[in-house]
């Protein structure tokens, strides 16, 4: 095992996938000056040793800007022979591209009568809570949720990152991957062999008895954060990691639910229409009977993402959001143990 | 310099075999529309044979096409059988797409045709992307995408351009230009004239002004072509044609947009009757030999008609498939 970043782990998923498959390219904007960290081998700045030197030009392609041109060509590319990587940097640019991966991408397997399949690998990274203001700070994951076709991963941590991202370069379906920027610099311990995480197999981060909380994405830690506070007071949590959203490991949450009782699911995209709204229903239709509180979301709240740092922390989910989520569904527990207490 | 005119006599006469393919194929289909036994409606290509067929015999086995909404003449093109084509416009299991598609989204990729797009301007970038991998893998593909005179003012159209020009990709952009945006004058929404955007992106561009002689378009598409394949680059050719009925069929539009003279001079310019008047005049074919495959031809549409109706209905199984290439647990079915 050896301890790698988040990003880093990015970087050597793609390094190995590069290493392991000719028909791997990266194409993106900026990929060749590594302006994003992701195509160094590690290395911060574009040097001797980066991916252009190691692959060449002709596998690491800088593009124009032009997501829609850029998109449609890696589908194309993938249609016929090559297994693009996708580099579109921040995730609100997803949005220039959309004909391109609801129309193309996600129904030309379909609609085709399986003639084709579409092996590539789009990646994203949510920059929020980091005041870069309205246009560059969007978590548009539900959005793409919505688009049968379409497969999506939004890995927590390094090592989910490294393994997750290899499954989806050999993956014959189109996989979006949304980073969450926040969780760049986090550190895990990563096995040094290569592996690979399979898809709708969620990560049971730490189990416990009285609630279950579901943390998404850049949620997970403040979800890990809350219910060790919690467990000091006497609730013991369960904590979960999707992983990948579609498709979407709901029997281990249903299992939970089923033994706690109780759910709260925290993420960072917005509340109307969310992952979380999405679980949710899940949840109340397949263990309605084994619920003993309501359903609590931690989203971000139904607003754009204003600059001023003060008023952009007023939009996400935090660890003190969280706990009282589940302070308002553990009231029976809190009471007893209050009661002990006293 | 090229001339389609020299090619053996059995590609010219396959030119004409595929145009007359389109054309009773096509007719057939909207006779079959208004019948009922082709659900919703169909765009056809009937007036611009030349245009396709010109194109896609001016490429080679393994080379690649996407197409548009106005879409059974490109598989044809490009050599597609035609009973799954007809299967497929009515809904059938035997159809191309095993009735998933349906006329806007035809695909055979064993004839290179990696599908029809209904929304117009949507498909042009999938075929850059399949020069992309030829040039990557260092294959001598090339790629053509057929787009109208309305969409050659989407914007991903010149993105795909610039991008292919700056990669210099062996991708062929074909402008079927026959004038109308559905009812819209092309000249009253379009600034300039098309063939002239190539020279922005530093690439050849290619009027073919009669676009009804199938030969003229054989001869500019094949030069885009075998430049592509040299690793010179992309190319835009327009070609000036005109679609002989309404947009779709029976699509009725009280404005006549269209004039009546302007309407005779263009279907007086019928490709199919011009290409076998210059194969008997040049002394290539005899006029019993190009009656024999009329006859032909409508023998194959007559049977490609009697294969899509006698065939069974899909399961309904399949509407399920196909959405992606692993397993997939459908959360909605109770």
């Amino acid at each position: 095992m050896s301890v790698m970043t988040y990003i880093g782990a990015i970087g050597a998923a793609q390094q190995e996938a590069m290493s392991a498959d000719e028909r791997v390219i990266i194409i993106g904007e900026d990929v060749e000056a590594n302006v994003y960290g992701t195509t160094g081998g590690g290395k911060q700045r574009a040097e001797k040793g980066d991916f252009v030197e190691q692959f060449g030009q002709n596998r690491i392609r800088n593009t124009p800007i032009s997501e829609e041109a850029i998109v449609g060509t890696a589908i194309g590319a993938a249609m016929t022979g090559l297994r693009p990587i996708v580099d579109l940097s921040y995730s609100s640019f997803l949005y220039m591209a959309m004909d391109q991966f609801v129309n193309q991408a996600a129904k030309n397997r379909y609609m085709f009568g399986g003639q084709s399949s579409i092996p590539v690998v789009f990646r994203s990274a949510m920059f929020y809570g980091l005041n870069t203001g309205a246009h560059h700070s969007d978590r548009p994951y539900p959005m793409f949720m919505n688009v049968p076709g379409l497969k999506i991963m939004a890995p927590a941590t390094a090592s989910d990152a490294k393994g997750l991202l290899r499954s989806a370069i050999d993956s014959d379906d189109p996989v979006l991957t949304f980073e969450a920027v926040p969780l760049w610099g986090q550190k895990e311990e990563v096995p040094d062999e290569e592996y690979h995480i399979p898809f709708g197999v969620a990560r049971t981060h730490r189990e416990g008895s009285d609630i279950t909380i579901v943390g998404i994405s850049g949620s997970l830690p403040l979800a890990l954060q809350a219910a060790d506070e919690m467990e000091a007071r006497g609730v013991s949590c369960e904590v979960i990691d999707p992983r990948t959203l579609v498709p979407m490991d709901t029997d281990t949450i249903v299992r939970s639910v089923l033994k706690t009782g109780r759910l709260v699911i925290a993420e960072p995209a917005h509340r109307t229409c969310g992952a979380a709204a999405e679980i949710a229903a899940i949840v109340a239709d397949k263990a309605q009977h084994a619920l003993v509180a309501p359903i609590k979301r931690v989203c971000a709240l139904d607003m754009q993402v204003p600059f001023s740092p003060v008023l952009e922390r007023e939009i996400y989910p935090t660890k003190e959001r969280i706990v009282a989520a589940i302070e308002a569904v553990c009231a029976d527990q809190l009471n007893q143990v209050n009661r002990r207490a006293s | 310099m090229i001339d389609g005119l020299s090619l053996p006599k059995d590609e010219l006469l396959e030119m004409q075999r595929r145009m007359l393919r389109i054309r009773l194929f096509d007719e057939r289909a909207s006779k079959m529309v208004k019948r009922g036994y082709i659900p919703g409606t169909v765009h056809t290509s009937i007036g611009q044979e030349a245009q396709v067929v010109g194109a896609c015999m001016a490429l080679a086995k393994g080379d690649h096409m996407t197409g548009n909404h106005r879409s059974h003449g490109h598989p044809i093109g490009m050599g597609s059988p035609l009973g799954p084509l007809m299967a497929e416009l009515v809904g059938k299991a035997t159809g191309v797409c095993k009735g998933k598609g349906g006329s806007l989204h035809l695909a055979d990729y064993e004839v290179g045709s990696l599908g029809e797009s209904g929304i117009t301007g949507s498909s042009i970038p999938i075929a850059v992307g399949a020069s992309l991998s030829a040039q990557v893998l260092g294959e001598k593909r090339v790629a053509i995408t057929f787009f109208g005179d309305g969409t050659a003012n989407q914007g991903v159209l010149y993105e795909s351009m610039n991008l292919a020009s700056a990669y210099k990709l062996p991708v062929i952009f074909l402008c079927e230009n026959n004038f109308y945006a559905l009812s819209t004058p092309s000249h009253t929404v379009t600034g300039g004239r098309i063939v002239d955007r190539a020279s922005g992106f530093g690439m050849p561009g290619v009027r073919v002004e009669n676009g009804q002689d199938v030969i003229a378009v054989y001869n500019a598409v094949r030069e885009a072509a075998d430049r592509a394949r040299r690793g010179e680059g992309p190319s835009l050719v327009e070609v000036m044609t005109y679609r002989f009925r309404e947009h779709s069929e029976g699509l009725r539009i009280n404005v006549d947009y269209r004039n009546a003279e302007e309407k005779a001079l263009w279907t007086s310019r019928d490709p199919i009757i011009l290409f076998r008047d210059l194969l008997i005049e040049k002394g290539i074919a005899t006029a019993d030999e190009m009656d024999a495959i009329d006859a032909e031809i409508e023998q194959e549409v007559e049977d490609c008609a009697t294969f899509a109706l006698e065939s069974p209905d899909p399961d309904v199984s399949v509407a399920f498939e196909h959405l992606y290439t692993d397993d997939y647990k459908l959360e909605n079915v109770l």
